[in-house]
């Protein structure tokens, strides 16, 4: 740790002192770095698959509770509807106006872009990039509150008086979050076409009643769009829930537990992604 | 403002909705102009090189090193995810010639920028926000300016610096291990060589333009990122849980912003 330089500001003012916010401990290096990460990660995911079948469990078993699945679907779905409205809205006019550029590159015909858009949105971009969202939102704000009660002893509370944690916490925002993320994506799907229809109007000349074309749309799409949804939104407060309920360490603990669910429950919708979208093309195509 | 004469006020209405639409309003214009002027500030320093370079360093290995691994990741399955979307049409044509085109157009110019910054406004806005958070709450920022250390130079500058950067480089890291995720995606569900692949992508339907395009959008969605989580992070307020308000604040401001500015880039470089 000293092998830090004097700083060399090149002004007169006297050097900052040299804040030693290290790490704690050194990192290890090489094949114990590698055995180290592969073992949090084997833990982190026995972890994960734990609470989900803990909450697959009380949705069954647990307590019945409309009222605080209804609030968590107040946080979760009306909340978000702005921010929803906002992203899709760009996205929807990004990606007309970047397909329509690139499509008049090769064919000069714009007809179909409407249909291959809405195909494209129904299967994969609205469910996609919604969750992504909601991922950050959603997931950030499940983390930050969980992790609160943990730092300030609220879930070891509940625990001592024999309640499990999952089925108070995370069980709600467990069915809220599949129940609104169905809806969202629906209502995403529409404002990013909306969107869409104006900006091929305005930019393109294509005429609503062409770009509005439902042709290409089939059963598989659907499927595979509705199926992504589900998973996305029973992926994003399980993983933000299990970090959440990690938390240690005060204030600092409940940003690093949001971040971690901000990120994690980022790859988890890429890569339900990825896997939805293969399976989908080899049993549909 | 008059305090009523009897002990109990009644409790404050709620507020009507023209009320919050302008509430909000009033809060996006507030914090918009606290990152302009945050902006302005980090610009100056930057300008005459007052920063700390110990700590520029620092930021860059935690902030850039330590987000490898999320870059790798998201870039190798977005790119496969592009070919898996474009494989449809791709059958429907006939025309595996065109995959590499179609792929590494979508990911070069939208999609590896914005994943990347989405995924780097995670880890690295988020975790810089709840740090400076956590130095507001404990009083350690007032302690600086006791200590006549000014923080823009010390604490603000070289996390812009270092978050810009990062974003940059890992755009440049994640366009290239994208399309080679979308070329053994391809391989695999399609059966088109990489080599076809490759053809397709370097055939000229594609140009440096394309590139740069999606280069200029990482250093813009870097500052927007880096802005807001800085401007949100000294803005904290009340303890633990104001930590938490602050960092979910910020990821859904960064995020918005990387949307619009992503439509404005978009129309301004075309």
């Amino acid at each position: 740790m000293r092998s830090r330089a004097p700083a060399s500001s090149p002004d007169d003012t006297p050097p900052p002192p040299s804040s030693e916010l290290r790490l704690v401990a050194p990192e290890p290096s090489g094949v114990r770095f590698l055995g180290a990460q592969a073992i949090a990660l084997f833990q982190g995911g026995r972890d994960l698959y734990s609470v989900f079948v803990r909450t697959l469990y009380y949705c069954a078993k647990g307590r019945r509770e409309p009222g605080a699945i209804v609030l968590q679907m107040y946080e979760i779905g009306n909340r978000s509807v702005f921010f929803l409205t906002v992203v899709m809205g760009f996205i929807g006019m990004i990606m007309v106006f970047q397909a329509g550029l690139q499509t008049k590159r090769v064919v000069p015909d714009l007809t179909m872009l409407g249909a291959n858009f809405l195909e494209l949105l129904v299967r994969d971009l609205a469910a996609t990039i919604g969750a992504l969202m909601l991922a950050t939102r959603v997931g950030a704000g499940i983390a930050a509150e969980i992790g609160s009660m943990v730092v300030t002893e609220q879930v070891d509370a509940l625990r001592m008086s024999a309640a499990d944690p999952i089925d108070y916490l995370i069980k709600p925002r467990f069915i809220a979050s599949i129940l609104m993320t169905v809806c969202l994506v629906i209502w995403s799907a529409a404002v990013a076409f909306s969107a869409g229809l104006l900006t091929g109007y305005a930019m393109f000349d294509i005429q609503p009643r062409t770009f509005l074309n439902v042709i290409l749309v089939d059963a598989g799409d659907l499927t595979v769009g509705l199926s992504k949804c589900v998973a996305y939104g029973a992926a994003i407060p399980i993983v933000s829930g299990h970090s959440g309920l990690s938390t240690y360490g005060g204030s600092e603990g409940v940003g690093w537990a949001t971040t971690r669910a901000v990120v994690n429950s980022s790859l988890a919708v890429i890569i339900l992604d990825m896997l939805l979208s293969a399976a989908g093309f080899l049993i549909f195509r | 403002m008059t305090i009523s004469a009897a002990g109990t006020r009644p409790a404050p209405p709620e507020p009507s909705f023209f009320h919050q639409l302008g509430d909000s309003f009033l809060e996006i214009a507030s914090t918009v102009g606290g990152m302009a002027l945050l902006a302005g500030r980090i610009a100056v320093r930057v300008g005459t090189l007052r920063l700390d370079g110990a700590e520029l360093m620092r930021n860059m290995y935690k902030m850039g090193v330590k987000s490898t691994p999320i870059v790798i990741v998201t870039a190798l399955f977005t790119g496969a995810i592009m070919v898996i979307q474009a494989a449809p049409l791709v059958e429907r044509f006939g025309a595996h010639g065109l995959l590499g085109w179609g792929a590494g157009f979508g990911t070069l110019r939208e999609i590896a920028p914005l994943l990347t910054a989405l995924m780097i406004n995670g880890r690295v806005g988020a975790n810089n926000t709840a740090e400076l958070g956590t130095m507001v709450v404990t009083e350690q920022i007032d302690a600086l300016r006791v200590l006549a250390i000014d923080p823009v130079s010390f604490l603000i500058a070289p996390r812009f610096l270092a978050m810009v950067a990062t974003l940059f480089l890992a755009t440049i890291f994640a366009d290239a291990l994208a399309l080679l995720g979308a070329a053994y995606a391809g391989l695999g569900l399609l059966g088109v060589d990489p080599v076809v692949f490759f053809n397709g992508l370097t055939s000229g339907l594609l140009g440096i333009g394309d590139v740069m395009s999606g280069l200029v959008k990482s250093v813009v969605f870097g500052v927007v990122m880096a802005l807001a989580s800085c401007q949100y992070g000294l803005g904290v307020k009340g303890g633990a849980p104001g930590v938490g308000r602050a960092v979910n604040a910020t990821v859904v401001a960064s995020a918005a912003g990387i949307f619009i500015l992503d439509y404005v880039v978009s129309f301004t470089l075309d």
